[in-house]
Parts: C-alpha cells; sequence; structure tokens
C-alpha cells in the first residue's frame, strides 16, 4: 500500500530546478535576467521618451515653421519637418507598393513555370534580400549618385554654380523606397503563398485567367498582408535618418521651394524631415536645442508606437476574420 | 501540385466575354473610362500579365544591379590611387578627408591620399563589442521566451521585441548623446585618466564603449526574432526524446534545440553584424566622430572610453561636402563599397549557413 502511495513518474534529478546542477542553475537565471532586462531596456526608452515629451512638446511646436535662432524657446516649431516627413512617406509608398506587390504576385504565381522563369525569380527574391541587408546609408549615397546623373538634374535642386546637387523631396523619395520594398514584398509574397491553392483551383475551374485570378480574387484576400506590408514599410521611412540627411539636405531646417511653381517645385525643392530634425538639433547637429529633438523624438516614437499598433491590429483581424494566417506578423 | 498544370486548358468564354463587347459600351458607362483606362480593365491575357509583371519584377533586379555599379564607378578612383594600401595606416584619415574638401574639381592623384585603417579598426572594434554582448543576450532571452517564459510574458516580451526592433537609430542616438555620453563622460571616467589622455584625446564620454552597447541594443531585437522563431520550429518529439531519457528542460534545450538551430544562430548573427556595421547616424552621434584607435594598453576602462569613428559614420559626417569636390566623394563612395560589399557576403553567407536547415521539414 505504502508503494502506490508513490506517484506514478518518479521525481528524478531533473524534476525540480533546486535539483539541478549549480551551472543549470546559474544558465537559467541568466536567460530570466536576460528577458527580463530585455522588457526594463524597451520600457525604460519609452517611458524617458514619454516623460521628456510631455516636458517638452507644446501643441504651437506642431504647427510653428522652424526658425534659426539662438533662442531654443522661442525659434518656432516642427511644421516642416512633419510635412516633409509626410510627403517623403507618400512618395516612398507610392513607388514600393506597385513595385513590391507586382514583383511578389509574379514570382509566386508567373514564377514557377519554367527553369529560365524560376531562375528569374529567385534572381529577384535574392536581390531584395540584398536590398533588405543593405545599409541605409549606402542605399543613401546611391540615390544620391543616381539623381546627381545629368538626365535626372530637373528632379532636384541646384547649388548657386548651377551644379546639379541630386537633393530633393522626388530624390529622397524614390531612394526611401528602396527600403521600403522588402518589408512589402515580403508580407505580399507570404500572404499569397499562404493563399490555399484550391482557391486557385477554383477559379480557374470558372474559366478565369491566370491574371485574372490574381486581380479579382488573390490580392482582394491577401489585402491585410499588403496592408501590414505596407504599414511596416511606412515605419520603416517615417525612421530613416540616413537618406534624409544624405539626400534631402539636413542644412536647411525649412522646406525650400525651387521655384514658384506650388506643388512641383516644392517637391524639387529641399527640407526637412522629423529624423532629420532631432538630427539637427541634438548636440550632435548644428541647431543644439535638445528640447526640441525631444520633442520631435517623441512625435516620431509615437508615430512608430502608432504604427506598430496598427501592424498588429491587422494581424489580430485577419487571423479573426479568415482562416488562414497570411505571414502577418513578421517583423 | 505544379499549378502551371492546373492553367485553364481551354480560352475560357467566361473571361472572353467582356473582349468581344465594343469597347465602347464598355466605357460608356463610367464618367472617367478613357479609351486607355476602359483598355486597362478589360481581362489582360496571361502572357502580357506574365510580361508586365515580370518587367517589374526584373526592375528590382536592375536596381541592385545599378547600385553596386554606380557606387563602384564612383569609388573607382580612390581604389586605383591608392591601392591595398587604402586600408593601410599612416597619418591621420581626418586630416586627410578633410584636406580633399579644398582639392580642385580636376583633382592630382595626390589628392585621393587615404589610409582607411583608423576607420576600419573602429569599425570592426564597434561591431565587434556589440556582438559580444548580444550575442549571449539573445541567445539568454530567446531560450527564455521559447522555453520558460510564462504566456502572457511571452506575449509581452514579443511585442518589446518588435518595438525595439522599429525605434529609429536617431532615437537610439538621442537617448544616447543626452543620457549615457555625460553619464560616462561625468561619472565613470577620472579626471586622472583624462589627464592621462591630455594631448591625445579628449575624453567626453562620447565613446566606443557607448556606441557598442546601444548597438547591441539595436541588433539584440533581429537575433531574438529570428533565434526564437528557429528555437520554436524544432520538432517538439526531439525535445520530448531528451525529456523521456531523463534530462531536465533546460538541459534539454541546451544539447538539443540549440544544437540544431547552430546554424540559424550563425546566420542571424551575420544579419545583425552587416546592420551592426552599416549604422551610420547613431554612432555618428554618440561615438564622438573622431578617428582616433582606442588602444587597450590604455586600461580596458579608458579603452571602452575613447571615441572612435566608422566607415558609416564618417559617410554620414562629411556628407555636406558631397558633389563638391571629386576626390572626397570618391572616397566617401569607396567607403560605402566596403559597407555594400561586406553586406552582400553576410547575406549570402548567411543564406548558405541556414541551407541545411531545410533539410528538417519543421524548422525553417
Amino acid at each position: 500500500m505504502e508503494v502506490t502511495a508513490q506517484p506514478l513518474v518518479a521525481r528524478g534529478r531533473g524534476s525540480s530546478i533546486w535539483g539541478w546542477r549549480l551551472r543549470d542553475q546559474l544558465i537559467l537565471l541568466a536567460a530570466w535576467g536576460a528577458g527580463i532586462a530585455l522588457c526594463l531596456i524597451a520600457g525604460a526608452i519609452v517611458i524617458y521618451m514619454g516623460v521628456r515629451g510631455f516636458q517638452f512638446l507644446r501643441p504651437d511646436l506642431l504647427v510653428t515653421h522652424p526658425q534659426a535662432g539662438v533662442d531654443q524657446n522661442g525659434a518656432g516649431g516642427f511644421l516642416d519637418p512633419l510635412v516633409g516627413t509626410a510627403v517623403l512617406t507618400l512618395i516612398g509608398i507610392a513607388i514600393a507598393l506597385p513595385l513590391g506587390v507586382c514583383a511578389a504576385a509574379w514570382i509566386v504565381e508567373y514564377g514557377q513555370g519554367g527553369r529560365a522563369r524560376q531562375t528569374l525569380a529567385r534572381l529577384v527574391e535574392s536581390s531584395i534580400e540584398i536590398v533588405a541587408g543593405t545599409p541605409d546609408i549606402v542605399i543613401a549615397i546611391f540615390g544620391l549618385a543616381v539623381f546627381q546623373l545629368g538626365l535626372l538634374g530637373p528632379l532636384s535642386s541646384r547649388s548657386e554654380s548651377g551644379v546639379v546637387t541630386g537633393h530633393s523631396f522626388i530624390a529622397a523619395g524614390a531612394t526611401m523606397s528602396l527600403i521600403a520594398l522588402p518589408p512589402l514584398f515580403a508580407a505580399t509574397r507570404e500572404g499569397l503563398q499562404a493563399v490555399p491553392v484550391q482557391v486557385r483551383e477554383a477559379a480557374f475551374a470558372l474559366g478565369k485567367t491566370r491574371i485574372a485570378t490574381i486581380r479579382r480574387v488573390l490580392i482582394p484576400s491577401v489585402r491585410s498582408s499588403i496592408a501590414t506590408g505596407t504599414t511596416l514599410g511606412i515605419s520603416r521611412i517615417v525612421g530613416d535618418t540616413a537618406i534624409v540627411i544624405v539626400v534631402l539636405a539636413e542644412g536647411a531646417p525649412r522646406n525650400e521651394p525651387v521655384g514658384s511653381m506650388p506643388i512641383l517645385d516644392s517637391l524639387r525643392g529641399t527640407g526637412s524631415a522629423l529624423t532629420s530634425f532631432v538630427y539637427g538639433n541634438s548636440p550632435a547637429g548644428e541647431g543644439n536645442s535638445p528640447t526640441k529633438a525631444y520633442a520631435a523624438a517623441f512625435v516620431l516614437l509615437l508615430f512608430i508606437l502608432v504604427l506598430n499598433g496598427i501592424v498588429g491590429l491587422i494581424a489580430r483581424a485577419h487571423v479573426r476574420s479568415s482562416g488562414f494566417d497570411a505571414g502577418a506578423g513578421q517583423l | 501540385m505544379d499549378r502551371t498544370q492546373i492553367a485553364p486548358p481551354i480560352k475560357a468564354p467566361l473571361a472572353s466575354l467582356p473582349a468581344q463587347t465594343p469597347p465602347s459600351r464598355l466605357a460608356r458607362g463610367r464618367v472617367d473610362g478613357g479609351p486607355l483606362l476602359a483598355r486597362l480593365r478589360r481581362p489582360w491575357s496571361d502572357r502580357l500579365a506574365n510580361l508586365a509583371l515580370g518587367t517589374t519584377s526584373l526592375l528590382t533586379c536592375l536596381t541592385v544591379g545599378a547600385m553596386v555599379a554606380l557606387v563602384a564607378v564612383r569609388a573607382w578612383p580612390t581604389l586605383t590611387h591608392n591601392g591595398l594600401a587604402w586600408l593601410g595606416s599612416g597619418g591621420e584619415v581626418d586630416r586627410q578627408i578633410e584636406g580633399m574638401v579644398a582639392t580642385s574639381n580636376h583633382p592630382s592623384a595626390s589628392a585621393y591620399h587615404v589610409r582607411a585603417w583608423p576607420l576600419l579598426y573602429g569599425t570592426l572594434l564597434s561591431t565587434g563589442l556589440a556582438l559580444a554582448v548580444a550575442v549571449p543576450f539573445s541567445l539568454l532571452s530567446s531560450i527564455f521566451i521559447v522555453e520558460f517564459a510564462p504566456k502572457l510574458v511571452r506575449k509581452v516580451i514579443s511585442l518589446l521585441v518588435r518595438l525595439l526592433a522599429s525605434v529609429p537609430s536617431v532615437i537610439y542616438g538621442l537617448v544616447g548623446i543626452m543620457v549615457l555620453v555625460p553619464f560616462v563622460g561625468n561619472h565613470l571616467v577620472t579626471i586622472p585618466e583624462k589627464r592621462s589622455l591630455i594631448g591625445t584625446v579628449e575624453l567626453t564620454g562620447a565613446s566606443v564603449g557607448v556606441a557598442a552597447l546601444i548597438l547591441a541594443v539595436m541588433i539584440t531585437p533581429i537575433m531574438v526574432a529570428l533565434i526564437s522563431d528557429a528555437l520554436a520550429a524544432v520538432p517538439n518529439a526531439w525535445r520530448e526524446g531528451a525529456l523521456a531519457l531523463g534530462v531536465h528542460k533546460l538541459r534539454a534545450t541546451l544539447a538539443v534545440s540549440l544544437r540544431a538551430i547552430r546554424p540559424a544562430i550563425v546566420a542571424a548573427t551575420a544579419l545583425a553584424c552587416a546592420r551592426a556595421l552599416g549604422e551610420a547616424v547613431m554612432i555618428s552621434m554618440v561615438s564622438g566622430s573622431t578617428s582616433f584607435a582606442p588602444n587597450i594598453s590604455h586600461g580596458p576602462l579608458t579603452f571602452l572610453a575613447e571615441p572612435v569613428r566608422t566607415f558609416a559614420s564618417s559617410i554620414v559626417d562629411n556628407h555636406e561636402g558631397f558633389g563638391g569636390a571629386p576626390a572626397l566623394d570618391s572616397t566617401l563612395y569607396s567607403f560605402a563599397l566596403l559597407l555594400l560589399f561586406s553586406a552582400i557576403v553576410l547575406s549570402i553567407g548567411a543564406y548558405l549557413i541556414k541551407l541545411p536547415l531545410r533539410r528538417y521539414q519543421a524548422v525553417r
């Protein structure tokens, strides 16, 4: 009778942490420590920026133009950088979205047939992977080099001596599209790959062509993946500093059109974005007014947090609404 | 399941029906439909669609090709004039680069003179230190996230990891330059240390140590995401097999799971390394932007407090000179070429290393 009182599975050395070897206990402790430290670091950054933001952000900063001035409190706000960030995002996404979706659709739907197509598909995939791994500073000076070519001169501003500088919103936005492309492409491709093959077969059986299937069936069903990719792309563009500093010229805090034509000349002109404003006003830059840098950085972080939240919401809504998870939660 | 075999065998009557109706009838119903728009609205033929989409995809390949080619062409004068000595040591690289601003539009061969060793050393040092902190840290936290964390904690951490990954580098730089740099400069670096290096370099707190620490925080989320994905994909049966043999959970993780995903760990490290090599803005903000080569013989703590400059940060620091002097341009493009080259090698390397993992179906 005493024997049956024992649990069926013998309690060995491995069942309780206290029976573990000291080294294993230490490793476990370190793992817990690392996990908690990760939370603390993330929390500390957000809380610190939040405190500084509430301390220094005044509503009028958001609606006044920046001015060069010694006095930190009186020298204008960051309306221009806000507009600049929005413009860059629009241009970047306008280029990256069709490019990414078309490339993903072609690779998944057409890239399988035949050896030549397969090779080309692999080539496209790996070149996008290379873009994803390229440092943004390299992409930035590549963009500068492209828009300094004489042929593309009309798209950017000129220096006093008439040399094409390659600095403009169009140039910076087009360069930005390169860093938004990889997440957009990856999200769309994973979404398409997750659509069950029966869906395509059903469409084909109804007599739809392949492209009609893509346009009427597949793209609508991966809309949430495309939205996720777009959001990730936007958060890349909003957060990128190197391209803004190099291609849009950080020197000018105000957005300066090159001529008098209302929209086009502003797009051809130089300006600033939130990131370059933060850089320029930190002690590393020329403005050196940290309070405004904090305020702008807080707004920037808010954007990023909101975009992150949107990604999470899309993923959750999508999993709920459809049976298959279309690869919506990747970094 | 080859999808090509499923392609519609007959020209489907339903799909081609609108094409047979006159285009004017299609266009008439719509207010904005010009003839071009109406033609686009009609069903495309598959051949045309294949061509159109394929050309668009090809555009990305061409862009990457153009990137490598253009950067290489712009870097070429510096590389030919300096040869392999380009990476050697000699003179102060900051002075050499500053001197180029004043050179003419048609520089002589001597204008291209640059010896980039301090920058290479700075890049390798900051990346190496960051990896030395980030690799064990992200391994431990991945194990924690996948194996030990309670469900709620796991959710919170993966949220925070994603957040850390998307915080812009300029915000990391701002926190670094406003908080960590003054802290190091005022509290960690002692006055005798500052005095001992007078005339050599000024210890303000902007240093390789701060840069590497923030860099580690920046690359950890990338590694954690990749490693914990791989760890979670290890077949459960393998873990259970180990447990059934009588080892405890941590031993099973270390001996089975971690061993199975070794290629994924190396690949994650390579990708994080590429990211760290190319980080420009944050390093330019917190590292002091002086091409000083930190010297370990000054003592380990002083060593970490010495300023440094990397390839990427020197491009950012000199961005205002672009377009002014060809010699300076070419030098900066040569730095970029080196970064681009190492990024490509690292991402191809990561891909090749992960290939064996595809053999196990479950481990992606």
